[in-house]
């Protein structure tokens, strides 16, 4: 495991810094054009989703570099209203906004583990790996 | 007393302003300022100085320091120069005058206060606002040119139409995509619209979303919206999550979407025998991917 920088969201360009930097630590440890595309995207939809549904919260990169695995870890924690049905948000087109409802099962699919973990009080905390193959 | 403070003030003003520039160039040792050069900080803050000494003399606020503000703002000084320099200059007029009196009082020692203050004060203010003021006109200007820049529309050919977009869609230019594509498309009558995202970085839900949307009103005012410029990589993440976008026409290239555009407009490219036609070389010249 290596250093863990955050990008605090609060504005909607604060979306931009979140996926520039991911896609920095991508490219870094050597990801192709098409998965830091992905991880991109990923950071975009999870970023976004924090910005619209919790106003603020931190999106933070691990950078996982172990003899026989490497990969880029996105943690995305917020502490707005959190989601009471995981499997309700996690099937397309559920959407709460008018939006396409498919960021959520989208990031599933754009990586390679994926999991959310909410409660009311505490907010939602998802984290998603991409492995480098 | 008043007349007095003032007096002592301006009758002193040389060394007033010799401490004050002391201190303030003693200061800049480790600040924000570093990048200028000496020569200009040191005229600066002599203007700077007599321009407070100034609006003393005049009893108020002068022509001159709305245009010295202006121009620090332009040459891009911080504010915190004019607060600090401001700061600093009351504490060396205070220091300065209650030095010159043996007994102080402190009826005395408010006089003397709240002269400095309705003196400095006016001007910490007015250069605050007259500051923001610039700010704020040149993020506005930046702001409209930006905008222009967002969503340009290219009639390049009769009833075909291009928009090009470059760069990251946030949802302020999204919007302005959507109204910018029905205007011009009723302006230019087109038939076709080539909508061309060759140069936007991560096209996500929400981008994605709104191409539907504006695609799908060029539909309903009756032309045809072609998406064109799809990299590879955003084709498996549009696929990856899961977003249809088979309901309207997408091609790889501008290229290919001009040929079908030629089509849907009952024309087509005709290669002449021995130099390419103009219509193909135009397309060869669009085609730089
Ligand atoms: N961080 C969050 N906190 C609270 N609710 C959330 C959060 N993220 C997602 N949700 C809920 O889950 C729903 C589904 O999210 P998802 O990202 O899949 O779709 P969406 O944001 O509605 O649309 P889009 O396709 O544009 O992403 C949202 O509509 C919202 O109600
Ligand atoms: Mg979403």
């Amino acid at each position: 495991m290596d250093f863990k920088p955050c990008v605090t969201i609060r504005k909607e360009w604060d979306i931009v810094g979140a996926r520039q930097l991911g896609r920095k630590h991508a490219k870094e440890l050597g990801f192709g054009t098409v998965d830091q595309a992905r991880i991109a995207t990923a950071i975009s939809e999870l970023a976004r989703n924090i910005y619209l549904y919790a106003r603020t919260g931190t999106i933070c990169f691990e950078v996982i570099d172990e003899l026989d695995k490497k990969g880029l870890k996105i943690v995305a924690k917020d502490n707005g209203p959190g989601i009471r049905d995981i499997s309700q948000v996690m099937q397309d087109g559920y959407s709460t906004s008018g939006g396409l409802g498919a960021g959520l099962p989208g990031v599933k699919r754009l990586m390679d583990f994926f999991e959310i973990r909410s409660d009311s009080e505490k907010g939602t905390e998802i984290e998603a790996i991409k492995w480098l193959r | 007393m008043p007349e007095r403070v003032q007096k002592i003030i301006i009758e002193n003003s040389d060394i007033i302003i010799k401490n004050w520039l002391e201190i303030v160039s003693e200061k800049r040792q480790n600040d924000y300022t570093s990048s200028i050069s000496e020569e200009l900080f040191q005229s600066t803050n002599r203007e700077f100085v007599n321009m407070i000494f100034a609006s003393l003399e005049q009893q108020g606020l002068t022509k001159d320091l709305e245009e010295f503000s202006e121009r620090l703002v332009n040459l891009g000084w911080p504010l915190s120069y004019l607060t600090d320099g401001l700061q600093t200059f009351r504490r060396v007029v205070i220091d300065f005058v209650l030095g010159q009196t043996d007994k102080i009082d402190t009826d005395y020692f408010s006089v003397i206060l709240d002269r400095v203050d309705s003196w400095v004060d006016p001007i910490i203010n007015k250069l605050v606002n007259e500051y923001s003021g610039n700010w704020e006109h040149t993020v506005s200007l930046q702001r409209v040119a930006l905008q222009e820049l967002s969503a340009p529309l290219i009639p390049v050919m009769r009833n075909i139409t291009i928009m090009p977009l470059i760069g990251t869609i946030d949802t302020e230019r999204a919007k302005l995509i959507m109204e910018n594509l029905l205007e011009g498309v009723i302006k230019h009558n087109a038939e076709v619209v080539l909508m061309d995202i060759t140069g936007v970085p991560v096209v996500d839900t929400m981008v994605a979303h709104h191409i539907i949307q504006a695609a799908e009103a060029v539909r309903l005012i009756g032309s045809n919206c072609i998406l064109v410029g799809i990299r590879p990589e955003i084709a498996q993440t549009i696929v990856n999550l899961g977003i249809d976008l088979g309901k309207f026409p997408t091609k790889s290239s501008l290229r290919k979407g001009f040929e079908t555009a030629l089509e849907l407009t009952n024309r087509k490219i005709i290669r002449q025998k021995d130099s390419a036609s103009a219509i193909e070389e135009m397309i060869e010249s669009l085609d730089k991917e």
